[in-house]
Formats: structure tokens, C-alpha cells, sequence
């Protein structure tokens, strides 16, 4: 089990992260292929840190889940903020802030 | 004596402070305003005549520096006073004549709303030109030039809601810049050629003392004069520069009789007399300078003969005489034309101040008609004589004087400027001849402005008729005065040719120190015998005759011959009454290319170019941001979109470098 392997599993958990990103109407599909995203970079992390025999990387994980712990609790609570006001979450019905 | 030069300019400067700060609104009395301006140029008068009684034997000059002006390296520039025989003279003339006109204006101008204004531009006048002449280098000079450029302009539009009077005040002012150049160049250029001789300076007797360094007949010393001759020009109304000076009429005439008779305009003689020393260095200069003001004389003769407002012939009247002037500097009779300088001022001043009398009592008697005929016309005019005795005998023992008849001022003058233009050594004889055609000239039209001003039956409207009045004392007196000293101004220059009861030429005895060095030096005298002079004068008395009695035939005792002259050269008469078109010629010349480059400047360049490049550089923002506007689209997958687009980029680049 090589160090690639994990890259690229973890290459292609970020490729679908932002493909759905990109692609998904509903706002709370979108908050959960960024936590996708979040996950590969700490797999990533992980693993280098187990190849270059540092403790750095495993360090860093923590930090990255803290944070995405409280991106997901401000990311949901602007969602129910919208959807009292736009009963929607539909990404593509919330476009008035433009020219 | 020597440090009190300095209260001559200091009185009619604070005449024009006092007058202008506070005369609208807390003096406000006109015989206070006028008392105040009046009393600040006799002072002055008064200062001046204790300095000038203590002149000759051996003080020959009073200095004064009151303050250092500017002081550069070898340059030392003062506020400098230089009191000697030609600026005492000229003294005389401007505080002497300037008080009585100051008087004179205190009737004249009774009732106007700009009263205070009046007599405090007045009183700068007169401060301006003190400077001019007591200045003791060139610079204070022309500080006093400039000045009285200014002045001329303030009071020419003192009438300021008529357009036609802030047209003529910007015409003059104009003008005098154009000469004003030239002061400075010729100026420039001097000092740069002494200073190249190690001489820095521009001291009026520095500048005499070292002068023969330029070179005599050289190109610098011909460029330096011609230079300075323009300015002359310019303030003195010679060819080219001389049409303002009609136009200058639309001032008050106290104004016209001050500065456009007897003072500012004789600036550019004083300057050249001032100079003398550089004027005879360049005998190329002084023939230009004597051949321009015989033509001056004749041409500005000639628009005599047909104006019909009295102060417009008075005006034509003087550019021709101060042409008599210039020739004479330019023959080298320096004397000759400083008397006659001092002989205008009396009998042109006269005149001026005779002719306000005439236009206040024939304004008075029309408005009290309730007509609107032009006051000033004289063929509303005729008879009135008999109205105003007091100002018809002052007008025409003025007309004597100005006709040189023997033996009132203008006689003596005139006749030594004729003579020298006929006898110097750098006299020309075409210049006499046109010196005596143009006197013949202003003996006619000089009392053809008598005649039908005061003879002749009185063509005023019936209504108005009987309203004209004699002036009041403010009025005459002045009037009276001038004529006593037109009448009795000359005789301080007899010339020795019929000198049989030895008086002597006082004036030239008294004006030898200014110019008698340069004369001997120079090798400029009248050479000829007494009897070729008495001749000349016989001749002149003739001419002067001949036109008189022309006047007298068409209009006093034929008066329907102007009329049929009129007719039979009508050509001439219409080339003569447009003043030769000149008027025109500069408006084609000038005037209208410069209009059309300001219209250029302002539709072609700063309309298009100047606003086009604002108003295009905003309409440029415009069309980006109408542009870049629509990535705002306000969808949130299109900005995700951007954003990993970007980093893709980002981590490209990054990995390729």
C-alpha cells in the first residue's frame, strides 16, 4: 500500500467534492460535498504524514476539522435563515443580488 | 531739502487710498472727496515748487533712495527719487495742471454716483505718473508706465455700464501693452548689453554714463531705441499704435483733459528725453522717430478736418501735436519738444476742460428739454458765445496758442520745433515740410471748431435753446488759468533770432544740464543764420494765417461751403470721416484673426479636445463596467465556477514554472 494510493483516493473524493459543488441545486448537497472536499485534504494530509514520517500532517487534520465543524454550523444556520425567508433552498432561486 | 522728494508721490497716494477706502461710505461728502484729492496734488504742487526754486548754481540734482527694491549680486535696484531740471519741469506741469483739473472735476462731475471713485483713480493717476518721472532708474519708470496704463484704463471705463466705454478702455489698454512690450525688450536687452560690460544697472544716470559702450550707430544701441520708441508709441498715440486715443473720449473729459492732453501721453516724450543720450547714439532711430511723427501730425490733421464731436477733434488734435513733439526729439531739438510739451499741456488742457464746459451746459440745457441730441455734436452746437463768454474767450486765446500765432505760447514752441526740423544737424527738410503742412492743418480745423462751436447762428433745438448757461467758478477759473499761462507760457523760450530785449531762453538754459552734454557731444545743433530763422517764423505765422482765414471763409462767413466741398470730394471726405479706415484695417489685421483663434481654442480644442478626453475617459469607465457587469449574475454556481476555474489556474502555473 504505497503512499499513490492514498493520493489518489483522496484526489478522487476532492474531484467529486467539486463536481458536486459545481453541479447540485440543493444548498445543504452542496455543504456536504464541501465537507467531502475538507475529508480527502485531511486523507491527504494523513497520509503524507505517514510517508514523510512527520507528525505535522496528523497535527494539521485536527485544525482542518475544527474549522469544518464551524463552517457546517454557520453554513446551516444561514440556510434556515434562508429558507425562513425564501422557503427554498434551491440554489438557483436565490440570484436577486446581481446587476 | 533733499529728503522730502519723497512726499510728492506720498500725497496723491494717499488721496487715492483715503478717497477709495473710504469715500463711498463714510465720507461720502463731495467737498470732502474732492477737497481731499484736489488739496493732495496742490501739496505735491507745492513740494515740488520748493525743490524746483532751488535748482540751478550749483545744485543741479536731488537724489533720494527711499528703500532698496532689488539688490542681486552686482544689480542694485532702489525706490529711488531723481529730481533734475527735466523731471522738475515735467512736475510742474503734472501737479500744476493736474490741481486745477482736480478742481475743475469737483464741479464737473457733481451729482455722479462714482464721485469717490473718480478722484481716488484720479489721485492714482497722478501718484503713477509722479513715479514715472521722478523715478530714478528705469524700472520705477516703469512702474509709473504701467501705472498710468491702468489708470487710463479705470477711468476711460468709468462709465462702465455703457459698453461702448469699457470697449474703448479695453482698446487702450491693449494697446499700451503692445508699446509696453516693446519698453521691456528695448529694456531687456540694454541692460544685458552694459551687463556683457560688466556695467549692471538700469540707473537712469548710469545708463547716460556708460551708454557710448553700446556703440554709436551700432545695431544694438538702433534695436535698444527702436525698442523703446515703440513703447513711446504706444503711450503717446503715434502711428501705429495711436488709435485708442479717439476712443479714449468716451471717458469723462477731466480725464481726457489729465491724462490724454497734458500727462500720460507725454510720457513717451519725457522717456525719450529721459534717454537722451541712447536716442542720439542711433541716428538711424531718431530720423524713424522724427519721420513717424510728422506723419502722425499730418495723418491724424487730416481726421480733424471732419469729425463732428468736439472732444474727438480735440483728441485728433492732440495725437498731432504730440507728433509735432516726437519730431522734434527726433531731430534733436530735446528743448524744442519739451516746451512744447509744457505749451500743450496749457492751451490742450484749456482746451479739453473748455470743451466739458460746453458739453455740461449743453447737456444741461438739452436734458432739461427733455431731448436726447448728443451734447457733444457741434452742429447741435453754434453761437454760443454769447451764452458763455468765459469759456469762448478761454477756448479761442487756446486756439491761438494751438494755430502759433505770435506771440501767445504755442507760437514759440511750435516755431523752434519747425526751425530745428529745418537747421539740425539731423534735421530733414521733408520732415519740415510735413511739419508745416500739418500746422497749416491745425490752425484750419482748430477754428473750424471754434466757428461752429461759439459762432454762427445756434443750431441747438428750440426747446433747449435758451437753457445754455456759463459754467460755475469751480468751472472757469481753472479755465482762466490755463488760458493766462497759454497766453504767457512762452515767453520762458525765447529764441535768440528776435530776442531784442536779451531775456535770454530761460528754459533751455534751465534744461541745459539734461541735454546739453549730449548735443555737444553728439554734434546736434540748429545751424543757421538768424535771418533764415526769422524767415521760417514769418512763414510759419503765414501758413498759419492762411489756414485760419480758410476757416474763417467756410465757416464762419460762408457757411454753405462745407456742404458743396463735402459733395464735390466725396471720396475723400468719406476716406477722411472713417479716419482713413484704419480702425478697420487693425480689426482685419488683428482683431479678427485673434477672435478666431479664441473662438479655435475654445469650439476646436477645449470643447473637443479637453472635454472630449473627460468626458470620454468617463464614458469609457462607462462601456467597461456595462460590460463587466453582467458576471455579477447573481448565481452561486457560476461563481463556484470561477473560483475553481481560478485555482486550476493558479496550481497550472505553478506547476509549470
Amino acid at each position: 500500500m504505497s503512499v499513490y494510493h492514498y493520493l489518489t483516493v483522496s484526489a478522487i473524493l476532492f474531484a467529486l467534492g467539486t463536481y458536486g459543488v459545481l453541479t447540485r441545486r440543493n444548498a445543504i448537497v452542496i455543504f456536504m460535498c464541501i465537507e467531502l472536499m475538507l475529508n480527502s485534504v485531511n486523507l491527504t494530509f494523513i497520509a503524507l504524514s505517514r510517508h514523510l514520517n512527520s507528525l505535522d500532517g496528523q497535527i494539521f487534520v485536527f485544525f482542518v476539522m475544527t474549522v469544518a465543524a464551524a463552517e457546517a454550523a454557520v453554513g446551516l444556520a444561514l440556510m434556515i435563515a434562508l429558507f425562513r425567508n425564501r422557503e427554498t433552498v434551491d440554489v438557483d432561486q436565490i440570484n436577486i443580488l446581481k446587476w | 531739502m533733499d529728503n522730502k522728494l519723497w512726499l510728492i508721490p506720498f500725497f496723491p497716494l494717499m488721496g487715492a487710498i483715503i478717497n477709495g477706502l473710504f469715500g463711498k461710505r463714510f465720507i461720502r461728502n463731495e467737498a470732502v472727496i474732492g477737497g481731499i484729492g484736489t488739496g493732495a496734488v496742490f501739496l505735491s504742487f507745492l513740494v515740488t515748487c520748493a525743490h524746483f526754486f532751488q535748482l540751478g548754481g550749483e545744485t543741479e540734482r536731488f537724489h533720494q533712495v527711499v528703500a532698496s527694491w532689488m539688490s542681486v549680486g552686482k544689480l542694485q535696484i532702489d525706490w529711488g527719487f531723481l529730481f533734475d531740471p527735466l523731471s522738475a519741469l515735467m512736475l510742474m506741469v503734472i501737479c500744476g495742471v493736474g490741481s486745477l483739473i482736480h478742481l475743475y472735476s469737483i464741479g464737473y462731475m457733481h451729482g455722479e454716483e462714482g464721485f469717490y471713485r473718480f478722484f481716488s483713480y484720479l489721485n492714482l493717476f497722478v501718484f503713477s505718473m509722479i513715479m514715472l518721472v521722478l523715478g530714478n532708474n528705469a524700472l520705477v519708470m516703469f512702474l509709473g508706465w504701467e501705472g498710468v496704463g491702468l489708470c487710463s484704463y479705470l477711468l476711460i471705463g468709468y462709465y462702465f455700464e455703457k459698453k461702448s466705454a469699457g470697449d474703448a478702455a479695453k482698446k487702450a489698454f491693449v494697446m499700451n501693452r503692445v508699446g509696453d512690450f516693446g519698453f521691456l525688450v528695448g529694456l531687456g536687452v540694454l541692460f544685458w548689453t552694459l551687463g556683457s560690460h560688466g556695467v549692471w544697472t538700469v540707473n537712469f544716470v548710469e545708463i547716460s554714463e556708460n551708454a557710448h559702450l553700446l556703440g554709436a550707430g551700432g545695431t544694438i544701441v538702433t534695436l535698444v531705441t527702436l525698442c523703446f520708441f515703440l513703447g513711446a508709441t504706444g503711450k503717446s498715440a503715434q502711428i501705429p499704435l495711436y488709435t485708442w486715443l479717439p476712443d479714449a473720449m468716451e471717458g469723462p473729459t477731466p480725464v481726457s483733459a489729465l491724462i490724454h492732453a497734458a500727462t500720460m501721453v507725454t510720457a513717451g516724450v519725457y522717456m525719450i528725453g529721459r534717454m537722451n543720450v541712447l536716442f542720439a547714439l542711433s541716428p538711424t532711430t531718431m530720423a524713424v522717430v522724427a519721420v513717424i511723427g510728422a506723419a502722425t501730425a499730418l495723418l491724424a490733421a487730416s481726421i480733424g478736418f471732419a469729425q463732428n464731436d468736439i472732444k474727438r477733434v480735440l483728441a485728433y488734435s492732440t495725437v498731432s501735436q504730440l507728433g509735432f513733439m516726437f519730431m522734434a526729439m527726433g531731430v534733436g531739438a530735446f528743448t524744442a519738444g519739451i516746451f512744447h510739451l509744457m505749451t500743450h499741456a496749457f492751451f490742450k488742457a484749456c482746451l479739453f476742460l473748455g470743451s466739458g464746459s460746453v458739453i455740461h451746459a449743453m447737456h444741461h440745457a438739452l436734458h432739461h428739454a427733455h431731448l436726447h441730441d448728443d451734447p457733444q455734436d457741434m452742429r447741435n452746437m453754434g453761437g454760443l458765445r454769447k451764452f458763455m463768454p468765459i469759456t469762448h474767450a478761454t477756448f479761442g486765446i487756446s486756439c491761438l496758442a494751438i494755430a502759433g500765432i505770435p506771440f501767445f505760447s504755442g507760437f514759440f514752441s511750435k516755431d523752434e520745433i519747425l526751425w530745428w526740423t529745418f537747421a539740425s544737424t539731423r534735421g530733414m527738410k521733408l520732415v519740415w515740410i510735413m511739419g508745416a503742412i500739418a500746422a497749416c492743418m491745425t490752425a484750419f480745423y482748430m477754428f473750424r471748431c471754434l466757428y461752429m462751436t461759439f459762432y454762427g447762428e445756434q443750431k441747438t433745438h428750440p426747446k433747449a435753446k435758451d437753457h445754455v448757461h456759463e459754467s460755475p467758478w469751480v468751472i472757469t477759473v481753472p479755465l482762466v488759468i490755463l488760458a493766462a499761462l497759454a497766453t504767457v507760457g512762452g515767453f520762458v523760450g525765447i529764441p535768440h533770432a528776435i530776442d531784442v530785449l536779451h531775456l535770454g531762453n530761460k528754459l533751455e538754459h534751465f534744461l541745459a544740464p539734461v541735454f546739453q552734454h549730449t548735443q555737444k557731444t553728439y554734434e546736434i545743433a540748429a545751424h543757421g543764420s538768424a535771418s533764415t530763422e526769422i524767415l521760417l517764423m514769418v512763414l510759419s505765422v503765414v501758413i498759419a494765417a492762411v489756414g485760419i482765414s480758410a476757416a474763417t471763409i467756410m465757416y464762419l462767413k460762408n457757411p454753405e461751403l462745407p456742404a458743396k466741398f463735402t459733395s464735390m470730394f466725396s471720396g475723400l471726405h468719406r476716406r477722411v470721416y472713417n479716419k482713413w479706415y484704419v480702425d478697420e484695417l487693425y480689426d482685419a489685421l488683428f482683431v479678427n484673426p485673434t477672435k478666431s483663434l479664441g473662438r479655435f481654442c475654445w469650439k476646436g480644442f477645449d470643447l473637443k479636445v479637453v472635454d472630449g478626453i473627460v468626458n470620454g475617459t468617463g464614458k469609457l469607465v462607462n462601456a467597461f463596467s456595462a460590460a463587466l457587469r453582467h458576471t455579477q449574475s447573481g448565481l452561486l454556481h457560476n461563481y463556484a465556477l470561477t473560483m475553481v476555474l481560478g485555482m486550476v489556474v493558479m496550481v497550472a502555473i505553478f506547476i509549470l514554472k
